[in-house]
């Protein structure tokens, strides 16, 4: 518990997500890097962007759920008490969030390359 | 008034020990928690030095286990890893292969593997223990001498003892065992499949020996009726649950609540009733009670067979001499230390271990920890005071998608890990999240010393 060894949480991880661990890795950190680029390019939060981020975020929510579903062989249908909302909120929120920051990022960045172009 | 600072120091043991189980079963969760899992290697200059000669008997999650644990602790010790199977089986995975959820060879892969750098795996099966001796003997006639003995064979499935068994036949004609093998829980799964598309009897029971994970013959129940139910045929099923004693699970409250359970799913229950023969062809399953025998006809029955000691432990001076286990040939090793109470460098760990409670991966986990703890400090010449309270833990499918985690020591105490988030009684997804996502992940942790 003293020491952080990278290595086991990988391993813990890769065995339980196999393959997908780094896609999500690389998404993750892929796109918090792109997303914090462009605010400091932007010198800031583009609202309308936003908005439309969030709304796709919502369907990443799902999707994260979906995806659970899946890998749990079950679904947030047999949610049973309280911990179970929790989770299911929690695994939405986390889909919704990571969703809408890799979308705006995306359209944020396809904006200021056309933009450079042109 | 300040605190002793025994005290204190007591108080924060209990914390570090309460954090690490939590930590061990977050993994599925928020995932988070396997960053809490590593314990910390030894670094080369903490290890201790010897030349010590520790045998392990048994390479199952057990034997592997510690085998990683020594590996990390000691330095230039021989650690000698024995056991003739060269495949692994993650026999937590069998439930969940024999409900159709996950393939066999979810709960395969190599011994090889997990043997950690240093110790010699001998694949050879062990003829004979002479403790007195300090050594071991296997089938080739090789002896092994050892100053440290650990005992990890697991235990036999003892399907002879049931007059008319054939565990060639599992998967046909409406039997089904999931204990058998992977293969056995596939075929078991077919069996049930074919019972759930057309209805009948189904009956299911436990032996009335020591058993691994007692709560898998009553998840295999709810599994049933769940299959029956989502296939649209629950009311041509009649589900009869035969329970070796007066309970349905060795933990009071538990067991209550799987009554209550059982009476809301609509199944049958007849208690005092122990499997004696079975005819495959006529299936029929007789049963004895206190009473006499009573034969029961069935359409699918899962059968789990009496448990013992394997031969080569049974025929040697290691099992209790006196009590109710004299006859299943568990080894007589103190409930806390886990050291054997005649021969004080032999331990016994796993599901050989003759303590009440627990022989599941669970207590595996928080065993051998202790044994080893206790194996190191007499090589270092200390003392440990480390102890197995009992602790293990059973994800009790109640249905699929739901499970009861149900947590608990030797003296029947509930021990929740979470307490006020996941209750121990209550089905959740979350507990089944954590049976089919987190616990693969994190017993392989463990095998390899890290949970």
């Amino acid at each position: 518990m003293k020491d952080l060894d990278p290595l086991i949480f990988f391993a813990v991880f890769q065995e339980m997500l196999g393959p997908l661990l780094w896609i999500l890795l690389v998404l993750v950190i892929g796109g918090t890097a792109a997303f914090l680029i462009l605010l400091i390019k932007e010198k800031g939060i583009v609202a309308k962007r936003l908005v439309r981020a969030e709304l796709v975020g919502l369907a990443g929510g799902v999707l994260a759920l979906v995806l659970m579903a899946k890998v749990s062989s079950s679904g947030f249908t047999d949610a049973g008490g309280p911990a179970d909302w929790f989770l299911i909120a929690l695994v939405f929120g986390l889909g919704l969030i990571g969703t809408a920051i890799l979308v705006y990022a995306a359209a944020g960045w396809k904006t200021l390359l056309s933009g450079q172009k042109s | 008034m300040t605190r002793a600072p025994e005290l204190s120091d007591a108080l924060k043991t209990l914390e570090t020990v309460k954090l690490d189980r939590r930590a061990f079963l977050a993994l599925g969760t928020a995932g988070a928690g396997s960053l809490l899992l590593h314990p910390g290697s030894a670094r080369a200059a903490d290890k201790i030095k010897t030349t010590a000669r520790i045998v392990i008997a048994g390479a199952g999650a057990a034997g592997l286990s510690a085998a990683s644990h020594l590996a990390q602790q000691l330095d230039g010790a021989k650690i000698t890893l024995i056991d003739a199977r060269k495949e692994h089986f993650y026999q937590p995975g069998f439930t969940l292969v024999a409900a159709g959820i996950k393939p066999q060879e979810y709960t395969v892969s190599s011994t090889a593997e997990y043997v950690p750098a240093g110790v010699e795996l001998v694949t050879e099966r062990i003829a004979e223990f002479d403790p007195e001796g300090n050594k071991v003997v296997t089938e080739s006639g090789k002896a092994f001498a050892y100053d440290y003995l650990i005992v990890a064979t697991g235990m036999k499935l003892d399907y002879a003892a049931i007059d008319g068994m054939d565990v060639e036949q599992i998967g046909k004609n409406g039997l089904g065992s999931i204990y058998h093998s992977p293969a056995g829980a596939s075929a078991t799964w077919q069996a049930l499949s074919a019972f759930a598309d057309k209805g009948g009897v189904g009956v299911f029971l436990r032996p009335a020996t020591e058993m691994k994970c007692a709560g898998a013959p009553l998840k295999y129940t709810f599994i049933t009726d769940d299959h029956l139910r989502r296939r649209g045929n629950r009311g041509k099923a009649e589900i009869i649950y035969n329970a070796h004693n007066k309970a349905f699970f060795s933990v009071p409250i538990v067991s209550e609540k799987v009554r209550m359970l059982f009476k809301d799913r609509g199944i049958k229950t007849q208690m005092d009733r122990v499997l004696k023969s079975i005819d495959l062809g006529k299936r029929i399953a007789t049963f004895s009670t206190p009473e006499g025998t009573t034969e029961l006809p069935y359409d699918f029955i899962n059968i789990i067979p009496p448990m013992a000691a394997p031969d080569s432990v049974m025929n040697s001076p290691l099992p209790w001499k006196t009590g109710g286990w004299v006859a299943e040939g568990w080894l007589e090793v103190n409930k806390g230390t886990l050291r054997h109470a005649r021969f004080p460098n032999v331990f016994g760990v796993g599901d050989i271990a003759g303590v009440p409670k627990g022989k599941t991966a669970a207590s595996v986990k928080w065993q051998v920890p202790v044994a080893v703890d206790h194996l190191v400090a007499d090589i270092a010449g200390k003392t440990s005071d480390s102890i197995y309270n009992g602790y293990t833990s059973c994800p009790l499918i109640t249905r699929l998608g739901q499970a009861m985690l149900v947590e608990f020591d030797y003296e029947n105490n509930l021990t929740p890990s979470f307490p006020g988030l996941i209750a121990p009684l209550e089905e959740l997804w979350i507990s089944w999240v954590m049976k089919t996502m987190a616990l693969k992940p994190t017993y392989i942790s463990m095998l390899r010393g890290r949970a």
